[in-house]
């Protein structure tokens, strides 16, 4: 049935980091990706790299799988990083030509820009590459419950996450079908310009909206049969227990918040000093 | 002339990740022109699979080792595909999922107009196929196809197809979820449109019976290897095999086995209802005299020595005949009422 259609970017394996409780991953990459933007050495940059590919390692994940959600934001990094570049003018300058005018600062901001977006992306990629979507909906939900105080209808929108997270391959598995069914009768998606394209979707786009909203009837009507109501009490089949390891994982990540804290506020001559130290001149 | 000539063929899904899974293993087919192919195979055998690299929908993975031709075309030749697409018409599981346009016309009209003819040429074919199908032109025409029933729907899915007149027609399951009558009807049209319109016919089924009743070539795949290829009476007397692949043998291909098991010898090769009927009848005309002579035979010597054995066997064979005329449904309950364990 699947085939093709990774679950998202699950990428399956038996590893401690695939183990970790969701809530617990979910949190500690909001921590990490916060401490991205208090580095500011490259010091910083080498520890959080550091930190990613011992996670990246015991997840047993290739380095490929990793690459490929940064690939995804390539354009934006490669144009960011050529504003960066030409719009910092302060500093001692390097090269100079016309109205273009390249700084020291420029490029050491442009570089550690480069880092940051690389390494954010990589980090909370490590996420949903090792947290399959329901094991992530699960844990938001139990992240949001506190929200049931103030009257947000947190099971109703968890069950509206996770249903739509279950029709996700569904809904893939039948475009292609349909693609393939409208290909065979001669359709062609993928040539001519902009207005021919979105022409020649309507009939994919239709029999997709169609059939889902018979699936949508369906499965309204086989939750009635079975009595759903997301407002009383429900419980769970599967619930996760804070484990050994989830602490330890908390404490490593943890610890790499405060150290890029420490750096950052008490201690930035020991960034300062390291730089000058690998890179010596180059600085 | 051969339609379709797959050499060497391979595929893997999702290749390079952990959940990469072999597909087709080393297919090799040749299909006569005018031939009716029936495909069979559990679910996950690699026939739809297979299916879609008859037009180019899915292109062979290892283009070195494989070649896919179809009507003399290669199957991985870009300038050709489109023309290949409008010669293999490919009729998917449930077709009428993939309707789309306002009228019932303007579906059908979809495929020939991609074909850019002429516009009476295009009137002309919807016509035409909404004519083989039995959709009355006046009536359904302006309708909105969303508004028909399940069964007319999948007609008007057929129609979209066969309107582009392909010389090979590929149909996935094309009976699902019809009823009987539903069944029986698209199984006939499909006879008449090998007649009329494309003479090779490959067919994907779970059905034994319509494998059996339809078909002259039967090939079975099993984890992406052709298993069994052959006439359907080749293919179903290999009872093992049958029971290997996951399938079931046709109905009637049951009941004569079940029959055996009761003493009850009926040719081996019957596969279909109508050759069980035969055998039956023909047999019955001998037991009936058989039973005729015993009676004469008991009369005249006065001894009750006959083996009661034989005796109820030729009352199950009196059970037969007495229920076998009015078709299949009761044939099943003269199973039942033979008290076995039938899971006919």
């Amino acid at each position: 049935m699947f085939k093709d259609v990774s679950f998202g970017q699950y990428y399956p394996a038996n590893s401690p980091v695939h183990k970790l409780d969701a809530r617990i991953k979910l949190i500690l990459t909001l921590v990490y990706i916060i401490g991205i933007f208090f580095v500011k050495s490259y010091f910083g940059f080498m520890l959080t790299a550091a930190l990613l590919l011992l996670i990246i390692f015991s997840a047993r994940l290739p380095m490929a799988s990793v690459l490929r959600s940064v690939r995804g934001i390539l354009l934006l990094v490669v144009l960011t990083a050529i504003i960066n570049l030409f719009m910092i003018k302060d500093g001692d300058v390097l090269v100079e030509w016309k109205i273009f005018v390249i700084t020291k600062n420029g490029v050491h901001t442009t570089i550690k820009m480069i880092l940051r977006l690389v390494l954010l992306i990589s980090g909370a990629s490590l996420l949903a590459l090792t947290t399959t979507p329901v094991e992530l909906a699960d844990g938001l939900e139990s992240l949001m419950k506190p929200l049931a105080l103030i009257k947000v209808p947190v099971r109703d929108i968890a069950m509206i996450m996770s249903i739509a997270l279950r029709f996700i391959p569904t809904l893939f598995d039948e475009t292609n079908k349909i693609v393939s069914a409208q290909k065979a009768r001669g359709a062609s998606l993928d040539t001519g310009n902009i207005f021919a394209r979105i022409k020649a979707l309507v009939p994919v786009l239709v029999p997709l909206f169609v059939s889902s909203f018979r699936r949508a009837d369906e499965l309204a009507f086989a939750m009635d049969a079975r009595c759903y109501n997301a407002t009383d009490k429900r419980t769970k089949m599967k619930r996760s227990k804070i484990k050994f390891s989830d602490v330890l994982a908390a404490l490593v990540v943890l610890s790499f918040f405060t150290v890029i804290l420490l750096e950052r506020y008490y201690f930035p001559s020991v960034g300062i000093n390291i730089d000058a130290m690998i890179f010596g001149g180059l600085l | 002339m051969q339609a379709v000539e797959i050499k060497n063929l391979s595929f893997v899904y999702s290749k390079g990740t952990p959940n990469e899974k072999l597909a087709l293993d080393n297919i090799d087919l040749s299909i006569e022109e005018g031939s009716f192919v029936a495909l069979i195979g559990a679910t996950g055998s690699g026939k739809s699979t297979l299916i879609q690299h008859l037009n180019g929908l899915i292109k062979p993975q290892d283009k070195k080792r494989s070649s896919v031709i179809v009507n003399g075309k290669s199957a991985t030749d870009k300038k050709t595909l489109k023309t290949l697409r409008f010669e293999v018409g490919m009729v998917f599981q449930y077709p009428e999922y993939q309707l789309f346009a306002d009228t019932v016309e303007k579906d059908i009209a979809f495929g020939p107009k991609n074909m850019k003819l002429a516009s009476d040429e295009v009137s002309r074919r919807v016509k035409r196929a909404m004519e083989t199908v039995g959709l009355d032109y006046a009536e359904f025409a302006e309708r909105s196809p969303f508004d028909l029933s399940g069964g007319e729907k999948r007609r008007v899915a057929i129609a979209g197809v066969i309107a582009m007149e392909p010389k090979i027609l590929v149909l996935d399951e094309p009976v699902a979820g019809l009823d009987p009558a539903g069944r029986a009807e698209l199984l006939a049209l499909i006879k008449t449109l090998q007649k009329q319109v494309s003479p090779t016919v490959i067919l994907v089924s779970h059905n034994m019976d319509d494998v059996a009743a339809l078909a002259d070539r039967v090939v079975a795949l099993k984890d992406g290897r052709i298993v069994a290829d052959g006439t359907p009476k080749q293919v179903f007397a290999d009872r093992a095999l049958i029971k290997d692949i996951g399938l079931d043998l046709p109905t009637a291909a049951r009941i004569a086995d079940r029959l055996a098991e009761r003493s009850i010898e009926l040719d081996k090769d019957i596969i279909t209802m109508a050759e069980l009927k035969a055998a039956l009848l023909s047999l019955f005309g001998k037991a009936e005299q058989q039973v005729d002579g015993n009676d004469e035979s008991q009369a005249s010597d006065g001894t009750r020595e006959e083996p009661t054995g034989e005796n109820s066997s030729l009352q199950s064979k009196a059970n037969a005949e007495n229920n076998i005329d009015g078709g299949d449904v009761k044939v099943v309950k003269y199973e039942g009422n033979t008290g076995g364990d039938a899971d006919v």
